[in-house]
């Protein structure tokens, strides 16, 4: 088969979702003042795993957002993804109302909070298929973070679908979120109860790896969130993702690895690299792509067999 | 206690014909089930029905005065959104008395061509707070919602106070750890989940063997959990397997448990629940007729005196017998580990 070349690579945004970790504020803070000087376009902030985390405050996400809206970047503000206490709610609303910057909703009632003002579907909002989109898109939805678990073929269908003014955007790197639960389990690991926790996951900066009987990576515990223990790696798709309509790549904030991704997603949007897996991954992962052809989330496939 | 008590609904469990029958005859106020296909989140080979079952279990149900629910709460998938449109239109012809629906497209879908049809959110729906719920009243009119069993006890009864929506809520059955309709962990292991497919650890992807004597359960090769030469093995459900953090091997999210939530039937009840649900499409007539027996039961006592009530010792043992692990807890409902 003749080698096609791809002279004008089809271009996208790249966007790094909310820091899904419990940092110690000046590590946020020099965290963000790095991304300032990235090609990033879009940055989520806020707290949307547990709001019982505080050493960041709606305040000082505020504060992060023009600093970064200053250095050129969209900034969105995410809403917690399970809401059940008092101050998850209280928190959710907060997001809700302030008005300084656009809202990623994360649940059902984030968008009736919204109150029909624009907003972003965040990725666990289940849009599966276009009806669900052009509903989110009724109330105000303006872009749509396809859920994780969701293969190529069906988000190139969706894209294909949607409603013109409603952009796509797909995580193509970090650790996966897979689950959410009222219990901690961090936590739980260290035998402390909720309300008591210490924090502890402040210690664990790229969360901490459960690992099978027989040694192998499976699951990270972040709190009240469990992800893969790999790290997703979509970088090599990113040129046919965009030609097939998906507007936003989605980065995941590590501790480290996410410079060098957003570099290299920049340099392939610019036509100075082939789409390749990225040269980067968060310390002590492997990748996984398996999510992209349908197949388990944590396996990884070569470019050979995913073009197969 | 307030003068007049509302006596929660009894939902049961029907993954057959004779597990319909079973609940009936033991006392269900109403049956839950669902088409042999990805429609549902129980969609395990062997079970669910065909439309010509439910027209049958339809009419036996009606004749006994009891409802049927119709659960069509996956997620339609791109490409395949006839599937889920023809399942809700076969709720409506074969003459359901509600559909259980999660989807948001699909729930608008039912709510636009069938606007008779009464529609509750189901557990896959997540709505874990009065403006979730309010959002899902506001646009498609839903009638009940199935609370997430993330919440406490204290936390439903403000819920109850927050929304005229009837609350269901679990009374028995396995229990899931994590928020419903949000858990990818078995589409991360198997490709499979119960969004996509209606499916959690699917038994096409277990596989047992054996090493001296230790037997290992595994989904898609990756090994869940192991037991020494006498020790009790189950299901490798993935969120119930042991696993190793920072060289500590345990249940690093869930024990093998199951939940039973009997003695808290007056709370429940004070608080106007409209339902009572009991987990458990995929298990035995047998399982239906003794837990659906020990609940009709306890929710009539509990309904007769609710300050006196005390859980049977005999209702226990029975429900013990069918818990996952022999274990039973009360969840997130009391939450020992807050």
């Amino acid at each position: 088969m003749a080698t096609m070349t791809a002279p004008n690579p089809a271009t996208f945004r790249i966007a790094l979702g909310p820091l899904l970790y419990y940092w110690p504020r000046a590590a946020v803070l020099q965290f963000y003042a790095s991304i300032a000087d990235t090609a990033v376009d879009r940055v989520y902030l806020g707290e949307a795993v547990c709001t019982r985390r505080h050493e960041m405050r709606l305040a000082d996400w505020l504060e992060v957002g023009q600093m970064l809206r200053e250095a050129g970047k969209q900034v969105v503000l995410a809403t917690p993804v399970l809401v059940e206490s008092e101050s998850d709610i209280a928190v959710m609303r907060r997001v809700c109302a302030q008005e300084d910057f656009l809202v990623e909703a994360n649940d059902l009632g984030a968008v009736h909070a919204m109150g029909r003002r624009p907003f972003l579907a965040g990725p666990h909002l289940n849009v599966y298929h276009a009806d669900t989109l052009g509903w989110l898109a009724s109330l105000g939805a303006q872009g749509c973070t396809v859920p994780v678990e969701m293969d190529g073929a069906t988000m190139m269908a969706l894209a294909g679908a949607r409603p013109a003014d409603v952009a796509l955007e797909a995580m193509v790197w970090g650790r996966m979120p897979l689950a959410f639960s009222a219990r901690c389990f961090t936590a739980r690991h260290h035998r402390l109860r909720k309300d008591a926790c210490e924090f502890r996951c402040i210690a664990y900066p790229d969360g901490l790896v459960a690992n099978t009987g027989e040694g192998q990576a499976f699951f990270t515990l972040n709190g009240i969130q469990t992800q893969s223990a790999t790290c997703l790696d979509l970088c090599a798709q990113v040129s046919r993702m965009a030609e097939g309509g998906i507007g936003y790549m989605r980065v995941s904030p590590h501790a480290s690895g996410t410079l060098e991704v957003l570099g290299h997603l920049d340099a392939i949007r610019r036509g100075e690299r082939p789409a390749a897996p990225s040269p980067a991954l968060p310390a002590n992962t492997a990748p996984s792509n398996g999510y992209w052809t349908g197949a388990p989330g944590i396996r990884w496939m070569s470019q050979e067999s995913v073009e197969a | 206690m307030t003068g007049h008590i509302r006596r929660p609904q009894l939902v049961a469990p029907a993954g057959s014909l004779a597990a319909l029958r079973m609940a009936l005859q033991h006392g269900a106020d109403a049956v839950y089930l669902g088409l042999r296909d990805a429609t549902n989140a129980r969609n395990f080979g062997g079970l669910n029905f065909s439309e010509e079952d439910i027209r049958t279990g339809v009419a036996e149900a009606h004749a006994r005065g009891a409802e049927v629910l119709f659960a069509i709460n996956t997620f339609a998938q791109m490409g395949q959104v006839e599937r889920w449109h023809h399942a809700v239109d076969a709720a409506a012809a074969l003459g359901a008395d509600a559909v259980i629906m999660a989807d948001a497209g699909l729930i608008a879908y039912a709510a636009k061509r069938h606007p008779s049809l009464r529609i509750h959110l189901s557990v896959q729906g997540s709505a874990t707070h009065a403006d979730a719920i309010e959002l899902m009243r506001e646009q498609f009119g839903i009638r009940r919602v199935v609370l997430p069993r993330v919440l406490s006890v204290p936390q439903i009864a403000r819920l109850a106070k927050q929304t005229d929506v009837e609350l269901e809520v679990f009374g028995f059955g396995s229990l899931c750890v994590m928020a419903e309709g949000r858990c990818l962990l078995s589409s991360y292991a198997t490709g499979d989940s119960p969004n996509n497919k209606g499916v959690c650890s699917p038994a096409h992807a277990v596989r047992w063997d054996e090493q001296d004597g230790t037997m290992h359960a595994r989904l898609s090769g990756i090994l869940i959990d192991s037991y020494a030469p006498g020790e009790p093995a189950g299901y490798p459900t993935l969120c119930k397997g042991r696993f190793t953090v920072e060289g500590e091997r345990g249940y690093v999210l869930e024990e093998p448990t199951s939940l039973n939530a009997v003695s808290l039937l007056p709370s429940l009840i004070d608080m106007g629940i409209a339902a009572i649900k009991i987990e458990g499409r995929q298990r035995s007539p047998r399982y239906v007729a003794d837990v659906v027996g020990v609940l009709r039961a306890a929710i009539d006592d509990a309904c007769r005196d609710p300050k006196r009530f005390v859980p049977r010792q005999d209702w226990q043992g029975t429900l013990g017998r069918h818990a996952e692990g022999d274990q039973v807890t009360q969840g997130a409902y009391d939450r020992p580990w807050r």
